[in-house]
């Protein structure tokens, strides 16, 4: 006659399984990878002639950051105003012919069809000394500029806040007020490390 | 009447503890699936600056990190406490980063290739100059997505 095997006692797997999450728990990290996405713009060509790129005047501001200084168009500004300053060289909305022209662009989707698209670019300069938290502020500064003017984009033509709105909504939001910020070539000024 | 009289002291039944083992081992694997270990050492101090505005990055495994900032304390002995680079495990220079972002790009797949996104890690008390160096860089490289890493303002 076989001999009943005897239970195996199971209440201390729980202990074990317990431990074993204590220290997934504590070595574990979530997805917290944030940051601002940019576009580099791609090398010229040492062949091709820097030709003069045509654009107007009008149509680009250049902000500068060097290590204690904002400098946005020809004045120095300080950067809690940097963001109205930016929101008003984009829209225009007086047409002044001081701010940038806007060109008239058929959006793809887009209900009304057309849309008078800001030509405006924001040209960012720093020097070498420039602190990186300094420049990051002022890159957030110009995001913010944009996602404000998308916002109040989206809220009067769909009623909604941008993020809130589908994926091909968003693109239309997008072409209609587009994030121009081109960072430019480094020049070596003021020789302070 | 009788019929619901309580028929002398019942025992309060044991609660069963045989399905927690099972609950336990649940959220283990939660947490095992969803952890990822830090593949590199931290040698340079790192601390991202905050930004309101920033963007959650959309898939971790496209990514490439280049950390910039001083030399933690037991490696300030050796390499000063200048801002330096960090690609990988060891400190490098800009001259490294080209080599850096191939290997980065082989590693990838061939659709993914076009998707990389370099992330720039740096300390914010960091000088521009270093970070515009490998900006420069990057561009020759044609490495031309990048992500300034920094983190949200506590509420």
């Amino acid at each position: 006659m076989a001999k009943k095997t005897p239970a195996i006692n199971s209440s201390s797997t729980a202990d074990i399984a317990f431990l074993l999450l204590c220290y997934f728990l504590m070595t574990t990290t979530m997805g917290s990878h944030y940051g601002l996405s940019r576009r580099l713009p791609p090398m010229p060509d040492p062949n091709q002639k820097v030709e003069d790129q045509k654009v107007n005047r009008r149509n680009i501001i250049v902000v500068k950051i060097n290590s204690a200084d904002i400098l946005a168009g020809t004045e120095a500004i300080d950067i809690s105003l940097l963001k109205d300053k930016i929101k008003e060289f984009l829209s225009n909305p007086a047409n002044d012919p001081n701010l940038p022209e806007k060109e008239v662009k058929e959006i793809e989707g887009y209900s009304k069809g057309t849309y008078p698209v800001s030509k405006g670019v924001i040209s960012l300069q720093n020097d070498r000394g420039t602190s990186y938290q300094a420049y990051i502020a002022v890159q957030n500064e110009l995001v913010k500029a944009v996602n404000e003017l998308r916002d109040e984009f989206s809220m009067r033509e769909f009623g909604k806040v941008y993020v809130a709105l589908d994926e091909t909504t968003q693109k239309i939001v997008r072409d209609c007020i587009p994030q121009n910020i081109s960072e430019a070539e480094p020049k070596d000024v003021g020789n302070r490390r | 009447m009788s019929r619901f009289k309580k028929s002398g002291k019942k025992e309060m039944p044991g609660i069963t503890s045989s399905s927690l083992s099972d609950i336990v081992f649940m959220l283990l694997f939660f947490f095992m699936v969803t952890t990822q270990m830090r593949e590199t050492e931290n040698k340079v101090k790192v601390t991202t600056p905050e930004a309101s505005e920033v963007v959650k990055l959309e898939r971790k495994d496209l990514n490439a990190y280049i950390n910039i900032g001083s030399p933690t304390l037991a490696y300030q002995a050796q390499y000063g406490t200048d801002a330096r680079i960090q690609l990988n495990d060891s400190f490098r220079t800009t001259d490294d980063i080209r080599d850096f972002i191939a290997a980065e790009r082989d590693a990838k797949s061939e659709a993914d290739r076009q998707l990389m996104t370099v992330s720039i890690r740096a300390d914010q008390d960091v000088r521009m100059g270093i970070v515009t160096d490998v900006k420069q860089e990057l561009r020759r490289c044609s490495a031309l997505k990048i992500m300034y890493s920094a983190r949200k303002p506590a509420k």
